[in-house]
């Protein structure tokens, strides 16, 4: 397992690092369009090939790279912190919280979020420059992705909160905050984890699809979604094999954390 | 034959004899189906047809229904764009244009056996322009106040009377699919050259030949060759293309340029480019004084020379290499050259000078500080372009344009929106700046685009619904429009819409982009197909197509 995490943090260190060095690695940046080589294959001057307007697709995985890689754990983060929250507080406190709480909830995943997306996208302004079109995508992301990971919060919290250990420390005569610090949070972990790293994937592909609605990473800017995009025609894209290294770099990138995460749980443990 | 199975006996054994007689049947059956040249044809269509009644037709589906069942009196020939002898056998169209009389042919039958007389084409005519169908077709008919007067000469001559001239009358005509007054079967009995046989709602629908079909070959042999076809509810282009590929289709009447190029690689001899269509892609700005857009844009939107810098700064030729791969040609004005008689040939499109377009704006009063552009009061010109989302061909367009407008200080933000709520924006809200759609062009006469030209109307995009003209260029296309709408002399009306396509040109109120080229895929064990630039592109001649092989 040791293997794996350093080979996992090599990686990391390798994806960040060449998506911080973007401008010094592709100066040409993500936006110029070579117009004589559309869709090309990959060649010593573009290295993964270029894209259906002629941009350069390993200077737009490096910064899409970047985009995605802060932004989406960013959103994560939120998003869990959120779940963490309302679902952990809601469990732990049980009885009439748990249930408000998670009617709450409820309440909130029965909203048609569509519509109410294609609401919020009318309401904004159309001049929107691309990088406050990405901040403004992942923070929608983040404060409506905690809903589900809320649910599955209260539920640990609440059996936590009628477990054994709980119980004698609240014999004990512990305080209920400390006991919530102390004995609940730290054996929530490896579900807040789960359900972070769950989320990092699942905003990347749902930013992607809110292009649709004019909220998405707004060209010429790229994202992993934007990237992940161009695999759509699956029946061409078996010709070309280059067009999976957004997808290849997601779930190397994802897998490396969890990686890196069983240590973390293993050290918390 | 019974010597023949004598002969089989003594020389083969059974094994043999099963296989002898098998090629024996297949054998008889291909001599049977070359004999009477048919064979099914079978192909998708993108949408739900949402009648069957020719008269209402407003969507594509049921539009190609109509062509394949419907007979007409007047046919426009899709390959030559002349007119031909349909159900009448000669026409002739009043001085005034406001009378079209028709001598039609005699002894021809509906596809249930009913008898087709002068009284169905009055029938139709009453139905056609009744009020209460709304009919999309009718519309284009009602050019003044006033009822249409049918006059039933005799069983195969009728006279038809309109209250004011209807420009390019006879035209019309190619959309009138003639209804039975007396059938019991009422729309569903045709007089073209295949009849609705199965309908299987969000699958298909299957057309069997109209036995009754009036036409001939020059031999004399009845048509449609074809014995049926089979039209399934397709909208997804992925499997339409792979069920094509499959051998499970026999075409695809519109193809886009990446799946045109895809198949191209693999199978040159399946696709048809017949050059530029009717339809174009344009940009424009929105114009609408309420619009709730800040001052000084409107100021910039407003401005010929701001519309024709931008015009000048966009790079058709790479449009049209780079978006399309080189299956569109930059667009001109209004109408596409494929349009032979309307299209003004001295019109050129605007050449691609970035240069040019600086000095324009320069000349206006902008300036260029820093690599941005601003204008006389130091507003930076940044605007955003809405176009459609999901739309990849529109989306790719957006992206070119805005790379081309950095090149001269502007920034371009583009925004791609659902469809309703860029429709609502455009007809509703008219909370944009600009916008990337086409036009899609059915109507080879400036006729059918009144609604767009007309400054009062709901589709003149760029600052609708009008009272009064706001601009005088506004203003003279209108009296043009009118002008050539109200007169039956081919040549005036010719002389007035080629000065509406220059000053559309002068002012670019649309930004016209590229014109698409007709774009298509067909078997080859497809006979006869020709594929062209006016819907339906490659089954225009159907009663003539054949397929072997199946």
């Amino acid at each position: 397992m040791r293997f794996w995490r350093k080979v996992a943090c090599v990686l990391l260190v390798l994806v960040i690092g060449a998506s911080l060095a973007a401008n010094w690695i592709a100066p040409a940046g993500y936006a110029k369009q070579y117009r004589d080589a559309i869709d090309a294959a990959p060649s010593r001057t573009h290295w993964l090939g270029t894209d259906e307007v002629g941009r350069d697709r390993f200077a737009r995985v490096l910064y899409g790279t970047r985009i995605s890689l802060l932004l989406a754990p960013a959103a994560a983060l939120l998003s869990t912190l959120m779940a963490a929250f309302i679902g952990g507080l809601a469990g732990y406190l049980g009885g009439a919280w748990a249930r408000m709480a998670m009617a709450v909830t409820d309440l909130f995943m029965s909203l048609p979020w569509l519509f109410l997306l294609i609401t919020a996208r009318a309401l904004m302004p159309l001049n929107v420059s691309p990088l406050v079109s990405v901040l403004v995508t992942f923070l929608l992301l983040g404060l409506l992705g905690w809903t589900a990971a809320a649910r599955v919060l209260c539920t640990t919290a609440g059996s936590l909160r009628t477990s054994d250990f709980v119980r004698q420390a609240r014999a004990a005569g512990l305080p209920r905050q400390r006991l919530f610090w102390i004995h609940v949070v730290p054996n929530l972990k490896p579900v807040l984890y789960a359900q972070f790293w769950i989320s990092i994937p699942v905003f990347i592909l749902s930013e992607a699809n809110l292009g649709i609605l004019g909220l998405g990473v707004a060209e010429p800017m790229p994202s992993w979604g934007s990237l992940l995009k161009e695999l759509e025609g699956l029946v061409s894209v078996g010709e070309e094999p280059w067009k999976f290294v957004p997808l290849i770099l997601l779930v190397v990138v994802v897998t490396s954390f969890q990686v890196l995460l069983s240590r973390q749980e293993e050290v918390a443990a | 034959m019974m010597r023949h199975r004598k002969n089989l006996k003594q020389f083969v054994n059974p094994c043999r004899k099963a296989v002898a007689v098998t090629v024996l049947c297949l054998g008889s059956l291909l001599g049977q189906a070359l004999a009477q040249g048919g064979g099914p044809l079978k192909f998708c269509l993108r949408s739900e047809p949402k009648t069957f009644d020719p008269l209402k037709v407003e969507d594509d589906a049921s539009g190609v229904i109509r062509y394949l069942t419907g007979g007409v009196l007047i046919r426009v020939n899709r390959q030559t764009q002349e007119l031909e002898p349909g159900l009448a056998m000669s026409w002739k169209v009043s001085k005034d244009g406001r009378q079209i009389s028709f001598r039609l042919r005699s002894g021809i039958s509906f596809s249930d056996g009913t008898p087709f007389s002068a009284q169905d084409v009055a029938y139709t005519i009453q139905q056609l322009m009744d009020p209460s169908l709304h009919s999309p077709t009718g519309d284009a008919f009602r050019s003044g106040a006033g009822s249409v007067e049918t006059k039933v000469i005799s069983a195969s001559q009728i006279s038809i009377r309109f209250p004011a001239s209807v420009a390019g009358l006879d035209r019309l005509f190619d959309q009138v699919a003639i209804l039975s007054e007396h059938s019991p079967k009422k729309e569903m009995a045709v007089l073209g050259p295949f009849m609705v046989v199965e309908y299987k709602p969000g699958s298909s629908i299957l057309l069997k030949r109209n036995p009754n079909y009036w036409k001939t070959d020059e031999q004399g042999r009845r048509l449609p060759y074809l014995d049926s076809i089979q039209l399934d509810i397709q909208p997804n282009r992925d499997v339409e293309m792979l069920r094509f590929k499959r051998g499970e289709l026999d075409l695809i009447n519109s193809l886009d340029s990446e799946y045109f190029d895809k198949l191209a690689a693999t199978s040159p001899q399946l696709v048809h480019d017949a050059g530029p269509s009717l339809d174009s892609e344009q940009l424009w700005f929105n114009q609408v004084a309420k619009s709730p857009i800040p001052d000084y844009k409107k100021n910039w939107f407003r401005s010929a020379d701001f519309r024709r810098a931008i015009s000048e700064a966009i790079n058709r030729d790479d449009l049209s290499r780079v978006v399309f791969h080189g299956h569109a040609q930059p667009a001109v004005g209004p109408f596409s050259p494929a349009n032979k008689f309307w299209f003004n040939s001295k019109l050129k499109p605007l050449a691609y000078s970035p240069d040019a377009a600086l000095k324009e704006l320069q000349a206006e009063g902008f300036r260029m500080e820093n690599g941005t552009l601003k204008d006389k009061d130091g507003n930076e010109v940044v605007f955003s372009i809405i176009t459609n989302s999901g739309n990849k061909i529109r989306e790719r367009m957006a992206v070119l344009i805005q790379d081309d407008l950095q090149k001269i200080g502007i920034h371009v933000n583009v925004v791609t929106l659902d469809f309703p709520s860029l429709i609502e924006r455009m007809t509703q809200t008219f909370d944009y700046e600009a916008i990337v759609l086409g036009l899609t062009n059915v109507d080879l006469d400036p006729d059918g685009e009144m609604n767009v030209w007309l400054s009062s109307s709901e589709n003149h995009q760029w600052n609708p619904q009008q009272k009064v003209p706001e601009t005088a260029w506004e203003a003279e296309i209108d009296r043009l429009m009118r002008a050539q709408a109200s007169s039956s002399d081919a040549k005036k009306r010719k002389e007035a819409f080629d000065r509406v396509q220059e000053i559309v040109v002068e002012q670019q109120p649309f930004i016209f982009l590229i014109n698409k080229n007709s774009l298509s895929a067909v078997s080859t064990n497809v006979r006869g197909a020709a594929p062209v630039i006016l819907s339906p592109q490659t089954f225009w001649n159907a009663e003539w197509l054949t397929v072997s092989g199946k």
